[in-house]
């Protein structure tokens, strides 16, 4: 039951966050948007690795080593997930600086006032 | 323009409810495992006995998936590049206004002066023991510089030194891939932990080099975390 409601909740962020970032004019809101899906990306991929009546892959007094492949949950989705929120945030600095860089020319982050790429 | 909109709208809508089916029936068919597959069981068994870690998670990115972390560094400070690069043509004169032309109030810098020291040395704990607790040195980073960003907020006109900063990165950078070097002429391969001696399992300075990576990676992320804010908040109002 529990991961099934990470994943719903996970897909659900997915596409909330593209549909703000396809609709909404302002460019703001879309990076926003794309921040918002690529949580949702990384919901699922964590939910990806629950395994049912397990514990977290860190061996203390909990999870004697020996017996530890049948105690812990999948620790390769969570490193997955570390590796994706550290780019992510890579991204989404990248996207605030473009932003920047498109209101300085227009003094605008309405996308509809950029029409040089548009036919 | 309405009418543009809206039929924009629907078709997002209609787009999207075509990625809903998929991802409906990815969860609806999705029963979790009841055993590790093969990659993670060799984790689970083996990380302690060959890397001394606690934290499974850890010793996955430091030393057995350590040359892909090395690459996300290398991304990150790419990154952090890039943003200094297209924002430092727009960058506000010395001892200028900035983005945070506002004066922060009292309670701020305040609160800066007692809190600072606290996120540093938490940030510090998190990543020093990322082979024991949840954490490591991409978190500790970014504690550390949710530190920094506390300090451009309460003094918005004090400009940091970017050298110091660009050393911290440039240095703890090379360290790192000189004792993943070190791993190829003392140990098992590039990266390898064994270069330092495992110790006594859930201890502090246990596991290798792991302890001492992570605090590398600590130091490069705070850093690069810090250059982006830094190069966001500099920039000249427009």
């Amino acid at each position: 039951m529990l991961p099934t409601i990470a994943m719903a909740t996970g897909f659900a962020l997915i596409l909330m966050g593209l549909y703000g970032a396809l609709t909404h004019r302002n460019i703001l809101r879309m990076i926003l948007g794309f921040t918002i899906a690529s949580t949702g990306v990384n919901v699922v991929l964590v939910s990806v690795g629950y395994m049912p009546g397990r514990t977290a892959p860190i061996m203390d007094s909990a999870v004697p080593v020996a017996d530890a492949a049948a105690r812990v949950i999948d620790p390769v989705p969570q490193a997955l997930v570390l590796t994706a929120i550290v780019i992510g945030l890579g991204v989404t600095a990248l996207m605030l600086a473009y932003a920047y860089r498109l209101f300085r020319i227009r003094h605008s982050l309405d996308i509809s006032k950029f029409t040089e790429l548009k036919w | 323009m309405t009418t543009k909109f809206t039929t924009r709208s629907f078709v997002a809508l209609v787009l999207l409810a075509l990625l809903g089916v998929a991802f409906w029936t990815l969860a609806a068919g999705y029963t979790p495992d009841a055993e590790l597959n093969r990659t993670a069981a060799y984790y689970a068994e083996n990380t302690a006995r060959e890397t001394g870690a606690q934290n499974i998670v850890t010793a996955i990115i430091v030393t057995y998936r350590g040359l892909d972390t090395l690459g996300e560094v290398t991304v990150l400070f790419l990154t952090a590049a890039i943003v200094a690069l297209v924002l430092g043509q727009s960058k506000a004169p010395r001892g200028g206004s900035g983005s945070g032309f506002l004066p922060s109030g009292e309670l701020l810098q305040t609160g800066t002066k007692m809190l600072l020291p606290i996120i540093m040395l938490f940030g510090a704990y998190v990543f020093v023991n990322g082979h024991l607790t949840p954490g490591g040195g991409f978190q500790g980073g970014a504690i550390l510089a949710s530190g920094i960003l506390l300090l451009l907020l309460a003094e918005p006109k004090r400009r940091f030194g970017h050298a110091l900063i660009s050393r911290v990165e440039s240095v703890s950078g090379l360290v790192y891939v000189l004792i993943g070097i070190a791993g190829i002429v003392l140990a098992g391969g590039f990266l390898d932990n064994r270069i330092l001696p495992l110790g006594t399992f859930g201890a502090l300075l246990s596991a290798g080099a792991i302890p001492l990576i992570y605090t590398l990676i600590g130091l490069k992320v705070g850093a690069e975390f810090s250059s982006i804010l830094e190069s966001l908040e500099e920039t000249e109002d427009a």
